[in-house]
């Protein structure tokens, strides 16, 4: 049984015999769904116990479970060669809880994935400081450090749908390019104490040792200087490869972008550099033809995950989850509608909740077998509200290709089936 | 950001406070000029950074069909990677081309990323002569300088980008205003 089919499991037509139950009473649903199986199956089919394989140095995952990011390219450019892919997005359909594991963490890498031996690598801090200084790996573990979740999510999640829906996109297509992990590293003050910034300074180049050498300007906020921090650390582990090795950025609750990966230099001035990055690429066209700049704080965003593109329902019981996440702070609610943005219910949220992390929402519902549209929409704690689509791309125009956070419906037909529409 | 990071960074900072000469010399080391010079390869929209030399959109032309055309096509246009000429006028259509010329709003971007990003296989391995002539190539094929056209440090950052005014910032981060209201 793969764990896509353990998922639909859950989602099989259940009768509910009170509401309310995820609020605790569990036992309901087991109870329920075991009365539905006892006429097909019995204990007696389930094979017997017996030794199992021997200890490994590592935990592979079960041989009945798969699990795959999916590399893509720009929109409508899906199932593409690995060589051709710029990007490579989350299963979240397939997942559970806040934290995205290390090896499905959304992937955007500009030019490639580079093979950086710790021991030669080095960060250059220097510009308008005292003290230019260079660091080792090994410099950076022996400093202080913090240990944080937070969600990094590229700009382009959720950029298939500007101008159209697919009806046949999962939600690994729509919205697999943002993921949660905890990350361990050294305060960006701390650094900056170290090398003594010159107080005139309000800007940073951050730069990484990819072969694009990718740079990025970033203001000096307070919020910046009190929250950034150098990480070499990923769920407890070291970087893997593809988010940095052996150090990057993390900047929580800002453009994936900006999370420098390989980072090898921090120059500090007094002013945006206009990379590359910053101007031609992660600035968001409107429909009067002037692009927005400088949009760096990731939106308040949702969506549902389950049911979700490409999965099939049956009437009755079923479970709605996903995840919200705000680059202002914690999610405050989640509401989702089961009648097309009609009326609107509160899910309940999964505690604790972390500012600029993802947290997993849920709802029960009762499907009565009519075609409707089911969707979600966020309220961070600063109350920015989650957008619909219509008032959204009023704002936005359908150009900007980035920072795309505008509510996800989900149709369901008279047969179950879940599909990617626009609202 | 919680009041216990808070606590917890106020606390870094007192002790760096405390031992502030002990702790420049516990974590790394000095960096001396001539190693920063290898690495201090940006390029501000003033020209700062940008290096002695000097290139021709004529020179640019082999060196771009030798090193960039399979990727960007002949005359910027065409091929499997980012188009890099014409587009201008489509930005307000539902199918805006941005480009080089349509969209980039400083040359000396285009010096700074040419010469840290590309050739992609080997980046960096033009010389700043040869990026400054790729560099007056690339404008040229957008009308942004003459054909026979030649660019340098001094000449670059003075280029207006036909997209120059293309852009409004996000209140929140507008470099012109961020750090003036303390």
């Amino acid at each position: 049984m793969t764990s896509k089919t353990q998922i639909e499991s859950l989602q099989r037509a259940v009768p509910v015999s009170r509401r309310g139950f995820i609020g605790g009473l569990s036992v309901g649903i087991l109870g329920a769904a075991a009365a539905e199986a006892a006429g097909t199956e019995s204990l007696g089919d389930v094979p017997d116990r017996g030794p199992g394989a021997d200890l490994g140095a590592h935990s592979e995952r079960s041989r009945f479970v798969k699990l795959d990011r999916i590399p893509e390219a720009t929109p409508g450019k899906r199932n593409v060669e690995p060589s051709d892919a710029i990007n490579s997005k989350t299963p979240h359909q397939k997942l559970v809880g806040n934290i995205t594991p290390t090896d499905l963490h959304y992937e955007r890498s500009h030019s490639g994935v580079p093979d950086i031996d710790p021991a030669q690598h080095r960060l250059l801090i220097h510009g308008l400081v005292e003290k230019p200084l260079v660091f080792s790996v090994e410099d950076l573990k022996r400093m202080p450090s913090v240990t944080r979740v937070v969600f990094i999510e590229c700009t382009g999640n959720g950029w298939e749908n500007w101008k159209k829906a697919d009806p046949d996109l999962t939600v690994q297509n729509t919205h697999g390019l943002v993921s949660t992990n905890e990350w361990t590293g050294v305060p960006l003050r701390f650094l900056i104490d170290l090398v003594a910034k010159d107080k005139g300074s309000n800007w940073m180049l951050a730069e990484g040792g990819d072969g694009a050498g990718v740079d990025r300007s970033i203001p000096l906020t307070e919020e910046i200087v009190n929250e950034a921090f150098v990480a070499y650390g990923q769920n407890g582990e070291p970087l893997r490869p593809a988010h940095g090795f052996p150090m990057r950025l993390v900047m929580p609750g800002f453009e994936g972008n900006l999370n420098i990966k390989w980072l090898r230099r921090l120059k500090f001035g007094t002013a945006p550099w206009m990379t590359r990055w910053e101007t031609a690429r992660y600035t968001q066209l409107l429909a009067n033809g002037k692009a927005r700049q400088f949009q760096l704080r990731m939106e308040t965003n949702s969506v549902i995950t389950q049911p979700s593109g490409m999965m099939q329902i049956q009437p009755g019981y079923n479970r709605i989850s996903g995840l919200a996440w705000s680059g202002h702070g914690k999610i405050a609610k989640v509401e989702i509608s089961t009648d097309g943005a009609r009326t609107w219910k509160q899910a309940q949220l999964s505690l604790p909740v972390l500012s600029k992390a993802q947290v997993r929402f849920q709802m029960d519902w009762v499907w009565d077998g009519k075609p409707t549209r089911i969707v979600s929409r966020s309220t961070d704690e600063q109350g920015n509200v989650q957008p619909d689509r219509q008032s959204f791309i009023a704002a936005m125009g359908t150009n900007a290709l980035f920072h795309y956070n505008a509510q996800q419906t989900w149709s369901i037909d008279e047969a179950g089936r879940v599909r990617n529409v626009l609202a | 950001m919680s009041s216990r990071n808070k606590l917890f960074l106020a606390g870094i900072l007192t002790a760096g406070m405390l031992s502030a000469p002990a702790l420049a010399f516990d974590f790394g080391r000095p960096a001396t000029p001539d190693e920063i010079k290898l690495w201090d390869i940006d390029v501000s929209p003033d020209g700062k950074g940008l290096p002695d030399g000097s290139g021709t959109a004529a020179q640019g032309k082999q060196i771009f069909a030798d090193n960039c055309a399979v990727c960007h096509g002949d005359n910027g246009q065409g091929g499997i990677k980012d188009r890099l000429a014409g587009g201008q006028g489509t930005l307000a259509s539902n199918m805006p081309v941005k480009t080089v010329g349509s969209f980039w709003p400083y040359a000396t971007t285009l010096y700074d990323y040419i010469h840290r990003a590309m050739p992609y296989p080997t980046p960096g391995s033009l010389s700043a002569g040869e990026t400054y002539a790729v560099t007056a190539y690339i404008l040229s094929l957008n009308g942004i300088v003459p054909a026979d056209g030649k660019v340098d440090k001094a000449s670059l950052p003075k280029i207006r980008m036909p997209n120059r005014d293309g852009f409004i910032p996000e209140p929140e981060f507008d470099p012109a205003k961020l750090f003036r209201k303390k």
